[in-house]
């Protein structure tokens, strides 16, 4: 560890919070569906596009509804990604003649970026058409990511409206959040990425003849467009199978600063929406206080565990830190900034290879996702889960005093805790339980590229992040087999479902609700205390839950590391 | 749910057309306007014919070549494609090695290598980055400590001066971005090319 990586790690957080404000604040406008600077240019296309679908604007939905909607626009865009990754070989813009993605890929793949995980069991450059990648994953970046805001949007105005039947229109958010918010940032942010060295083209492979004599074919596509929404939408789906370590994704030390500020954005300021939306901002604060102290420790840890290296290989004479699987151009603070950002963030982009940080490096990316990506969270995701855990928070404190618990003067009952816990419950469900399917099935048991403890931490994580919707990957494990493709799946789909659909039970069920005046007994939910309560309730489920999963993979690997031992396949 | 179905397919279709193919096809021509040569992927050309990206490594393994890291890129096997043998520095398979902290893989391929470097050059202490593969597979940059280490292997090989050779690293060493971020690198390709380049004795 060194002062450049904590100036480094500095400078990224003052960036992210001096964003919040004016972020926050233009996005209030957007969803409250007030004018703003851009309403002159995409008010006309907003509304043509509401005519042609039949959209009455100031038609809102009852929680059913919008479910329904939401539910139904998912499933066709799994439809039209399905098709077009199956049908790829014979539709145009295919020059390097990749053939149909396989149907089980396919599936996972369709299913992976519908749910905004962009878990990649296909190799970008060796798997997908400039047409798939466009057409397929790009437009899914932008529409899984704007889902996401809807939702959490539809929960604001649960807290938000009082005696309420509607929670909004899925339709309108969903096109606002694309037009007003995704596509306005990617336009500037693509062409500051070409200028970073991003390659933006549609010409085929270059063959190269290198200085020695040999051919190198360079993979080349409209990958800034792509990776402007991958970073800012929270998705993290590579358009190269080596992600953000690629230099033609993340060519400079400059984008690899910027994409990982584009990946807080909106989450954070999504915060701020809430601050405003309910009418103080101080309620926003408290809750990206709570993240951010939760993000600042998993920094700590991980650029300390990377920065001392791997015990094994530091006994060869070697100092630096662990270099294995990190770029050169970025060296170990921004690696490591970089790992803690996309797993508690949800994006699941990678510019070092997760799988192979230090056993300690690697538990954190790990234990993020874990506690449900609710340190800052995928875009949407991030808020709506953090809330649910805001809910339980608020529970177990009117259990210590023995009063009603209420937040923002709503009072907090039996219904809106089940579905908070369901939305909780349902991730170890698939994590744990998969896991543990995975380590006895001789299918599961082919997947991990590493052996001994770290073998089963690929497998952990791989669970993890599918049910979390990170996407990124311990990427050693063979997971582009049919009982990973599936299994995986069905992660991703349990993940993003069982818990949004709770969320707009709950939003349905507080927007009904009065508003009660505040009293003395009113727990404060703006200051230290509720945030330390809020952190203790977040770590306390994800321990209890987690921590002997934990112990068998990541923990036993440090032990066993520091003392020298190390573990051979096929032995 | 019927109610739904009109706008979820129209307004699917028409966001689909508007990110999907307007959105990248725009910034495509755009940026092939502003940035041509960086669109097209810096492409460097040398007598007229493509000799790599400046942006992606390639595997020096000449002795009057400075050497880039250790790639773990690989391709799939011309006897059997269902395999993949090594091919280091692979651009249309970027991939990196995926080995733990504890795999004795690892552990006996970094042995190897530091044993062969400190043969190589025993007065200075190896460079992890030297012995480390990469996250991509195409780092096409080494650290300076890296470079300056490869310098009397070189100086022998091609009978230029150390000093001489050391100044051509320090030109071709890139500070951190805003003097701030990342860390210092040297570019392998751009310092070898200026090293064919150097008048010849």
């Amino acid at each position: 560890m060194n002062l450049n990586g904590w100036i480094q790690i500095a400078l990224y957080c003052a960036v992210v919070l001096a964003l919040v404000k004016p972020l926050g604040s233009y996005m209030t406008r957007v969803f409250t569906g007030e004018r703003t600077f851009l309403s002159p240019v995409l008010g006309p296309i907003e509304r043509g596009l509401y005519r042609v679908s039949g959209i009455d604007a100031r038609q809102e939905q009852h929680w059913l509804a919008y479910t329904g909607a939401v539910i139904l626009f998912h499933v066709l865009g799994f439809a039209v990604l399905y098709a077009i990754l199956r049908l790829q070989a014979v539709l145009p813009l295919n020059p390097a003649d990749q053939t149909a993605v396989a149907p089980d890929l396919a599936f996972n793949t369709s299913t992976s970026f519908i749910t905004n995980t962009n878990w990649q069991s296909y190799g970008g450059e060796t798997t997908l058409s400039y047409l798939s990648q466009m057409l397929g994953l790009t437009h899914q970046n932008f529409l899984s990511a704007a889902t996401g805001i809807a939702v959490a949007i539809a929960l604001i105005r649960g807290f938000s409206r009082a005696s309420a039947g509607t929670i909004g229109s899925f339709w309108v958010d969903v096109t606002r959040a694309t037009l007003y918010v995704l596509l306005p940032i990617c336009i500037p942010y693509t062409l500051f990425l070409v200028w970073q060295g991003i390659p933006q083209t549609l010409s085929p492979y270059a063959d190269a003849t290198t200085l020695e004599g040999a051919k190198q074919t360079i993979a080349l596509g409209p990958v800034a467009s792509q990776v402007a929404i991958k970073m800012l939408g929270t998705n993290g789906g590579g358009f190269f199978n080596a992600n953000a370590a690629h230099p033609f994704e993340n060519p400079t030390a400059l984008s690899n600063f910027v994409q990982m500020v584009s990946i807080f954005a909106i989450g954070a300021a999504l915060t701020n929406v809430f601050g405003r939306m309910v009418g103080d901002e101080r309620q926003g604060w408290a809750i990206l206080g709570a993240m951010g102290l939760l993000f600042l420790a998993g920094v700590l840890i991980t650029y300390w565990a990377e920065a001392n290296g791997s015990s094994v290989l530091n006994s060869f004479g070697l100092t630096g830190g662990n270099m294995e699987g990190k770029e050169t151009r970025f060296g170990i603070a921004a690696s490591a900034l970089f790992a803690v950002i996309t797993t508690a963030a949800s994006c699941g982009a990678v510019n070092a290879m997760h799988d192979s940080f230090t056993a300690l490096g690697g538990l954190i990316p790990l234990v993020n996702m874990q506690l449900g990506e609710v340190i800052i969270g995928g875009v949407g995701a991030g808020l709506y889960g953090m809330l649910i855990f805001v809910i339980v928070a608020i529970f177990v404190a009117g259990l210590m005093v023995g009063r009603t618990p209420e937040y923002l003067g709503k009072k907090i009952e039996a219904k809106e805790v089940k579905m908070a816990m369901l939305g909780i419950l349902c991730l170890p469900l698939m994590m744990l339980g998969f896991t543990a399917l995975a380590t006895v099935l001789p299918a599961g048991l082919s997947g991990p590229a590493n052996a001994g403890p770290h073998g089963f931490s690929e497998i952990l994580y791989a669970y993890t992040s599918a049910a979390a919707n990170n996407g990124s990957a311990f990427g050693g494990l063979t997971a582009n087999t049919v009982f990973y493709n599936s299994t995986l799946a069905i992660g991703m789909l349990v993940g993003r479902f069982f818990v949004k659909i709770p969320v707009l039970a709950i939003a349905g069920s507080l927007a009904a609700k009065k508003r009660v005046p505040a009293s003395a007994g009113t727990l404060p939910t703006h200051g230290g205390l509720f945030i330390g309560l809020l952190v203790g309730v977040i770590l306390i489920i994800g321990g209890l839950t987690f921590f002997p999963s934990l112990a068998l993979g990541p923990v036993v690997e440090h032990l066993a590391g520091a003392a020298g031992q190390t573990f051979a396949t096929g032995g | 749910m019927p109610t739904h179905f009109r706008p979820a397919l129209v307004l699917l279709t028409a966001l689909t057309v508007i990110t999907g193919l307007a959105y990248p096809l725009a910034m495509t021509s755009l940026a092939g306007v502003i940035f041509p040569a960086k669109a097209a992927g810096s492409l460097i050309e040398r007598n007229g014919t493509i000799v790599g990206s400046s942006l992606i490594g390639q595997n020096f393994t000449g002795a009057g070549y400075f050497h880039g890291r250790p790639s773990a890129t690989t391709a799939p096997d011309p006897a059997d494609a269902s395999k993949s043998v090594p091919a280091p520095y692979n651009a249309a398979n970027s991939s990196g090695s995926n080995l733990g902290p504890t795999s004795a893989a690892l552990a006996e391929r970094v042995k190897g290598d530091v044993d062969a470097l400190k043969a190589e050059n025993a007065a200075a202490p190896v460079p992890v980055d030297l012995v480390t593969t990469s996250g991509s597979g195409l780092d096409p940059d080494i650290s300076p400590a890296a470079a300056d280490f490869q310098v009397p292997r070189i100086a022998k090989n091609r009978k230029i001066a150390e000093a001489q050779l050391r100044d051509l690293v320090a030109s071709h060493t890139e500070g951190r971005a805003l003097g701030l971020l990342g860390e210092p690198s040297v570019n392998v390709l751009a310092l070898n090319l200026a090293l064919d380049g150097l008048p010849k004795r």
